[in-house]
């Protein structure tokens, strides 16, 4: 008798399984009808805010340091934003605005910086800021100090940095080796006291707010900084990071309220936290992109390239995988840097099966072709994106395969090795074009897609040399538009950033750079 | 007592009769392209149209599962076919001759069958690389030892047989008296041996593929799909229903079939 029991229970089982996810579909088709509209833009409605209160923001990493200079993760830095400032921080534009500095100017050959300082800013610890302590914290970044900690990361780009002196009190002057209009861009390292070594465990900087608490894998607690220099300065009096081992874990507490605050939800997770939610959508300023080995059979044949880009429908890719919110990209730079961002590549190759064939049959490929696309399995999105493609390229009578491979080979076999066609990607950048697209220079040690053009390289190295802002955009124009009109690579899109936020927040403000700026969140009146 | 026993058997031939008609069907005719992609229907829940939904992609689910379960078949007939194969060979040499030679065919076989087969496989695959057919030798390799095991300890009661001996005094070859006397008469052994075999089989190559070692996107499998429908538990709970429940039935018929003596 027992294995009818058995039996029975599994039968009920497998019914009450189907009961169950019948009922569930239902709600979700409903769901998903709302996703197909246009998000609102409800930051316009939103409430006035008032001063006070705490939130909770779910991060996935665990902090790598708490002293500025010695942290390298991504997920350490966006932390830290909100405690340190350097004489000048990024806006959400992608700006640079004076911060520990009121104001600065740089010299016409680009060699000489000068900043003066703004009066009154004060460390957490309540000691003001002198020069000494400016020149300190950017020597200690540049690796100028007589002792150098070996844990702390010299950024390279300061090593162009010949001296930095104070002329009085309140005047900084940085002269260069070579000019560069680009470093201000890495003058955002943190200002630190220059007499105080506890940095590591309970960091002191000028920011909106104060270290409070750190709990390893637990979460970092900070407090408002009364003090902060702007007096509007930041809304709550208390934050909270709290560490998350992986999204799923995050999103679970998500669903149950214990966290306010959480970026990068998938597209997936974002449709279910839709009415629970307010969810913010910006850009992960990434360029993801079908990069193609310019060096390997068939791509060394420009049509080849170019064909493959009529071929794959951009939008649709982004439509499966974005939920229609990611940014076409044409070129290798996203619209975050906006000055240097040149939009008009977007349509650059629109989608067009009939001219990728006829290109094809010009290279000689009138069959088709088979080729494979070596993608990091870790990343499901991009394993998304190129079953996608796969299926596209059918179209055009391409044949393409798809070799999964873990991170670290896809990091040994195909960006330092290059020994491969094709690969899916995201590539993400500084707040500076430079680093973006300095890697297509034909001996750059990243350039990974083996692209090689003397028009190029000329360029490039008069646009990095340029002093002159419009000449220099001018040149990252031309960059863009040679590897766009080459074929470098299949440029695909900017994916979408989903934030979750508690929807009595506010202000919450998406940035160019990987940080989570808690000065201007607010709760909103009732 | 006798009609419990019956029963179970039944159900099991119903459940695995079930499955192949399944699979078998899969091979001629699916109702939709199992690739083919649709924006516009991502994730719906089952309907008319699409019995099973349709997955992250807008792919009907039905015609993946179909597509997917044939793989996952082929896989696993390959599978206990090099597994049997290999099995007969080695297990019938070193039941019949004993001896030295016994003794270390063995105990490497013990050896390999201290590991769990998945592990094993995935050694495998860490050496040959990833890859569909790359995952039925791994897996074959894998399956080995268990049959040897099976298969010398059947020969080992029936060569003392008086049938055998017989044979010999009559002149019969070595070969001949292994293959043509003693085999078919462990037949009904190694027949169980071949469905539980097929069962682990099924298992080991939704694990593989689960773990993104076998079947490669966008080719769907039982396990991958099951793999790639995790992210859509809570929202697309159809998704991962239909390849479990096709494995559950699946596997849950050819054990309650191979549980008939």
């Amino acid at each position: 008798m027992k294995k009818r029991k058995i039996l029975t229970l599994l039968a009920a089982a497998l019914f009450l399984s189907l009961a169950l996810y019948g009922c569930k579909g239902d709600t979700d088709s409903k769901s998903g009808t709302a996703e197909t509209q246009a998000p609102s833009s409800e930051s316009d409605s939103l409430g006035e805010p008032v001063y006070g209160g705490s939130v909770v923001v779910g991060i996935t990493q665990d902090l790598d340091s708490l002293d500025p200079h010695k942290a390298v993760a991504a997920g350490t830095k966006e932390v830290l934003f909100n405690i340190f400032e350097g004489l000048v921080k990024p806006d959400e534009e992608g700006n640079l605005v004076p911060a520990v500095a009121s104001d600065y100017t740089i010299s016409e050959d680009g060699t000489v910086y000068t900043f003066i300082l703004r009066d009154g800013v004060k460390f957490h610890n309540g000691k003001l800021v002198t020069a000494e302590d400016v020149i300190y914290s950017i020597k200690r970044c540049a690796g100028l100090l007589e002792t150098t900690d070996a844990e702390v990361k010299v950024e390279t780009a300061l090593a162009n940095i010949k001296e930095v002196t104070a002329k009085d009190e309140k005047t900084i002057e940085i002269v260069l080796k070579e000019g560069d209009i680009e470093l201000i861009g890495y003058l955002t390292c943190a200002i630190i006291p220059c007499d105080y070594d506890q940095q590591a465990t309970q960091p002191v900087g000028t920011g909106p707010f104060k270290f409070k608490s750190y709990q390893p894998l637990e979460s970092v607690e900070l407090e408002k900084n009364a003090e902060y220099w702007d007096s509007a300065l930041p809304y709550l009096n208390e934050v909270k990071f709290q560490i998350s081992s992986n999204t799923d874990a995050a999103f679970l507490q998500l669903e149950a309220g214990a966290i306010d605050i959480f970026p990068y939800l998938t597209e997936d997770q974002a449709k279910q936290l839709e009415t629970t939610f307010r969810i913010e959508t910006g850009h992960m300023n990434l360029v993801q992109a079908l990069f193609l080995n310019n060096k390997a059979e068939p791509f060394t044949n420009e049509k080849v390239r170019e064909a493959l880009n009529y071929a794959i429908d951009k939008q649709g890719i982004i439509d499966m995988v974005s939920g229609g919110k990611g940014t076409i990209l044409g070129s290798n730079m996203f619209s975050g840097l906006s000055k240097y961002y040149l939009a008009e590549l977007e349509d650059y190759y629109p989608y067009d099966v009939n001219k990728a064939k006829e290109l094809l049959k010009e290279a000689g490929y009138e069959n088709g072709f088979t080729f494979t696309i070596t993608v990091p399995s870790n990343y499901q999105f991009h394993v998304d994106t190129a079953q996608i493609i796969v299926e596209q390229l059918k179209q055009a009578g391409i044949t393409a395969e798809i070799e999964l491979v873990e991170w670290s080979a896809w990091l040994e076999e195909v960006y330092v090795g290059r020994n491969y066609q094709s690969t899916i990607i995201g590539l993400d950048a500084k707040l500076s074009p430079r680093d973006l697209m300095e890697r297509y220079t034909s001996t750059a040690s990243n350039n990974f897609m083996n692209f090689n053009s003397a028009a190029y390289d000329e360029i490039i190295e008069k646009a990095i040399k340029s002093t002159n802002e419009t000449e220099k955009i001018e040149y990252y124009y031309q960059l863009q538009k040679i590897l766009a009109e080459d074929s470098a690579s299949v440029y695909l899109q900017d994916p979408p950033l989903m934030v979750a936020v508690n929807k009595k927040l506010g202000g919450y403000k998406f940035y160019p750079v990987y940080v989570q700026d808690m000065a201007h969140v607010y709760y909103m009146e009732e | 007592m006798k009609r419990k026993r019956k029963g179970s058997f039944w159900a099991g031939c119903f459940l695995a009769g079930l499955a192949i008609l399944f699979v078998g069907t899969g091979i001629f005719y699916t109702p939709y392209d199992p690739n083919q992609m649709n924006a516009a229907l991502k994730n719906t829940a089952p309907c008319w149209t699409h019995w099973f939904g349709t997955d992250n992609f807008g792919r009907d689910i039905l015609s993946r599962v179909m597509a997917g379960s044939r793989t996952t078949f082929l896989i696993a007939l390959c599978t206990v076919g090099i597994g049997t194969f290999f099995g007969i060979i080695l297990g019938a040499i070193t039941g019949y001759f004993g001896g030295i030679l016994d003794k270390i065919i063995m105990r490497m076989n013990d050896v390999l069958l201290a590991f769990p087969s998945l592990l094993l496989s995935l050694v495998f695959i860490s050496i040959i690389g990833i890859g569909k057919y790359n995952s039925i030798a791994a897996l074959g390799i894998a399956f080995i030892p268990s049959f040897v095991r099976v298969v010398r300890s059947e020969f080992v009661t029936q060569k003392e047989m008086d049938y055998v001996k017989n044979a010999r005094i009559m002149g019969a070859g070595h070969g001949r008296i292994m293959f043509v006397h003693i085999l078919p008469n462990t037949f009904s052994i190694v027949a169980s041996a071949i469905t539980i075999g097929f069962n682990n089989a099924v298992l080991a190559e939704a694990g593989m593929s689960y773990l993104g070692l076998g079947v490669q996107p966008p080719d769907a499998s039982l396990g991958r799909m099951l793999s790639e429908s995790q992210a859509y538990l809570f929202s697309a709970p159809w998704y991962a229903v239909a390849p479990g429940m096709v494995i559950i039935i699946t596997v849950l018929g050819f054990s309650l079939v191979n549980e008939k003596r």
